[in-house]
């Protein structure tokens, strides 16, 4: 009986969703409810639209998503940690007819490699951004990022953020809209499904762009959720990004450039 | 014969660059070895052959610049001096663990800290014993002249692609800033689109349907595959010491003391072995091309025929550990060098050889 019901549901006429192929049968490696594999899964699914497999290079950065080249099936390398915009710089150069993006948590775009972050957008590399922020260093144990919230609590901040002691969340999407080399910047989040939606069009706009264009650095934040480094079971934490405390509109999102 | 020009060292390893056929240089200005990337600049290499130049916002990013070109199968470079050379270790152990081919020249200087502009061979450790992270090597050539700057371009370019190591071309500022006659190599075309996919199949070139994506990365987290990966780099590193040795032995055939020297050291020491020779004494000179590999075999044969060695070097004993562990105590070896961008004489170099070697205590 339940196999009969299961072999009629799994007809390719009943096919509404099915996984990119450019993702790869590797097990994720990220806690359940992470928004890391929503994330790769969307800007897989980009390349694959758009045909783009075999003339894109992506670069995994030092965070959770380390070994984001397991799971993308694509040319990938590894960077150090923050060093991701210069290993882009260095490939875009050499090969310009290839798509090329960086792949990055905030603690490795917007601390140890604010520079290179920085002066790969300002020179105007045509390379695509993806900045997966989850105010917090997920890998290391969730530690304070650049980007956690005033009085939020972490590892190193066990009493909330106290921006007098520990200062200011950096906003670096906004510093990075204000760049001549920059075309254009948004924040998106992983959320909801509507939310899912928006930042998958808002990725394939930008990569739209650097297929066609040569006038600049495209950079697309996500705001995704850490419920491990937060303490909060996947529910929750995805709450709390809409939430009394909100994270999302704290941040708004949509094109800030 | 080839094109000769009067030029410093750091302008040769900048017209060599072109000339070998280099895809892009990325690199950050610093003294004494800026002339490089000006030089670049002034030549209009993206012109004369399509090559890359690129200002860097840090030695940290032009070293990453590297990283991730050397990845994709293209042939990188980028030069600097101490302090930069110091901030790029991470990338090197990066490069090195992830094996991949990169040419990087140091035209040291003095140190510690921001030292002193002027001429040092204190960067010896840091460039033959690792500097960075991990257990892996460099392959270090030496050059001893403008020439060799201009050479060695080559050179280090033909071992990084054989071994996929990075390869340093260890100078100073001596070297780097002294002009003198080279005769230019002719001009070797860059390598086609084509030709890396064929050289380098496993470089980041875009994965098509005929292979597996290819992943550059030194991770592996996995202890068992990790202490694997590190086996398979010893072992190169031991084929690149059965291989790639290179010296000169100058004088060395009836020579009962020598100098041991690389660079400018080697220069100067050089003089001070004829002056020595003048007087009746007999020296000769072993000039080390390569640092890593360094040939502990081939002194440790010739120990037992020499009554004294005197190693050379800008720096407060460096080079002298790995000559004592090639001579495994069967002859007497000391060093002489001076600090902070003093530069010895020849007289001063055979004055220590005389007091401290040959009429020293064995
Ligand atoms: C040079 C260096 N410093 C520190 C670390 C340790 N480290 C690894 S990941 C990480 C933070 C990652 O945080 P983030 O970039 O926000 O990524 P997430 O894990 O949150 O996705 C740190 C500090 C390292 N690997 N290398
Ligand atoms: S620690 Fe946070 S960022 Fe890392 S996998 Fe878990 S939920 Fe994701
Ligand atoms: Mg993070």
């Amino acid at each position: 009986m339940r196999d009969e019901l299961y072999n009629e549901l799994v007809k390719s006429e009943n096919l509404v969703y099915k996984k990119t192929s450019l993702m790869t049968d590797n097990v994720l490696s990220y806690c359940p409810g992470c928004g890391h594999g929503t994330a790769h899964r969307i800007i897989m699914e980009v390349i694959d639209e758009m045909d783009m497999q075999q003339d894109t290079i992506g670069i995994a950065p030092v965070g959770c998503s380390v070994l984001a080249y397991e799971f993308m099936n694509i040319d990938m390398q590894q960077a150090a940690h923050g060093r991701a915009p210069a290993l882009a710089t260095g490939i875009k150069r050499l090969w310009p007819d290839k798509l090329v993006f960086t792949y990055q948590g905030d603690g490795d775009l917007a601390a140890i490699g604010t520079a290179e972050t920085i002066h790969a957008c300002n020179r105007g590399e045509n390379i695509l951004i993806v900045f997966i922020n989850n105010g917090i260093y997920g890998m290391t144990g969730g530690q304070m990022a650049p980007t956690t919230l005033p009085g939020m609590k972490t590892s190193t901040s066990p009493f909330g953020r106290n921006t007098a002691l520990m200062g200011n969340p950096l906003k670096i999407t906004e510093l990075v809209a204000q760049l001549p080399g920059v075309h254009s910047v948004s924040r998106q989040a992983v959320h909801t499904p509507a939310a899912v939606r928006k930042a998958k069009k808002a990725i394939k706009k930008a990569f739209e762009y650097q297929k066609e264009n040569t006038a600049g650095a495209t950079f697309v934040e996500i705001v995704s959720s850490c419920n491990s480094g937060w303490k909060l079971p996947p529910a929750k934490a995805n709450e709390w990004m809409m939430g009394e405390e909100p994270y999302v509109p704290v941040l708004s999102t949509g094109a800030i450039r | 014969m080839g094109e000769l020009k009067l030029m410093k060292g750091n302008e040769a390893i900048a017209e060599a660059a072109i000339r070998a056929g280099v895809d892009a240089y990325f690199g950050y200005p610093i003294t004494p070895q800026s002339e490089v990337i000006e030089y670049l600049a002034s030549q209009k290499p993206e012109e004369r052959t399509g090559m890359v130049l690129l200002q860097a916002e840090s030695e940290v990013a032009s070293i990453n610049m590297v990283y991730g070109a050397a990845g994709s199968g293209k042939k990188v470079m980028t030069t600097s001096s101490s302090p930069g050379i110091s901030l790029m270790q991470e990338g090197f152990s990066y490069i090195a663990g992830a094996e991949l081919p990169c040419v990087v020249a140091n035209v040291v200087r003095g140190g510690p800290g921001l030292g002193t502009i002027q001429p040092s061979q204190a960067d010896y450790f840091q460039a033959v014993k690792g500097g960075g992270h991990g257990d892996y090597h460099l392959i270090v050539l030496a050059p001893s002249s403008v020439q060799e700057m201009a050479d060695f371009v080559p050179l280090a370019f033909d071992l990084a692609f054989k071994y996929r190591n990075p390869v340093m071309i260890l100078s100073d500022g001596m070297i780097g800033q002294m002009m003198e006659k080279v005769e230019l190599f002719d001009p070797v075309p860059r390598w086609t689109d084509e030709e890396i996919k064929e050289k380098c199949p496993w470089a980041t070139t875009g994965k098509t349907s005929d292979r597996e994506r290819n992943i550059i990365t030194s991770l592996d987290l996995d202890p068992s595959r990790q202490e694997k990966h590190n086996h398979k780099l010893q072992e190169k590193y031991r084929k690149i010491s059965e291989e790639e040795i290179r010296f000169e032995k100058i004088e060395c055939d009836d020579a009962e003391y020598i100098f041991v020297a690389y660079g400018s050291s080697s220069r100067i020491a050089q003089k001070a072995l004829q002056l020595g020779r003048a007087k009746g004494h007999k020296i000769g000179l072993l000039r080390l091309i390569t640092l890593f590999p360094f040939p502990y075999k081939e002194l440790n044969d010739m120990a037992p025929n020499l009554k004294g060695i005197l190693s050379v070097e800008l720096s407060a004993g460096q080079l002298i550990e790995d000559i004592k562990l090639a001579v495994e105590g069967q002859v007497k070896a000391e060093h002489y060098g001076r600090m902070g961008g003093i530069i010895h004489s020849p007289a001063e170099i055979l004055e220590a050889m005389e007091k401290n070697i040959i009429g020293g205590k064995k």
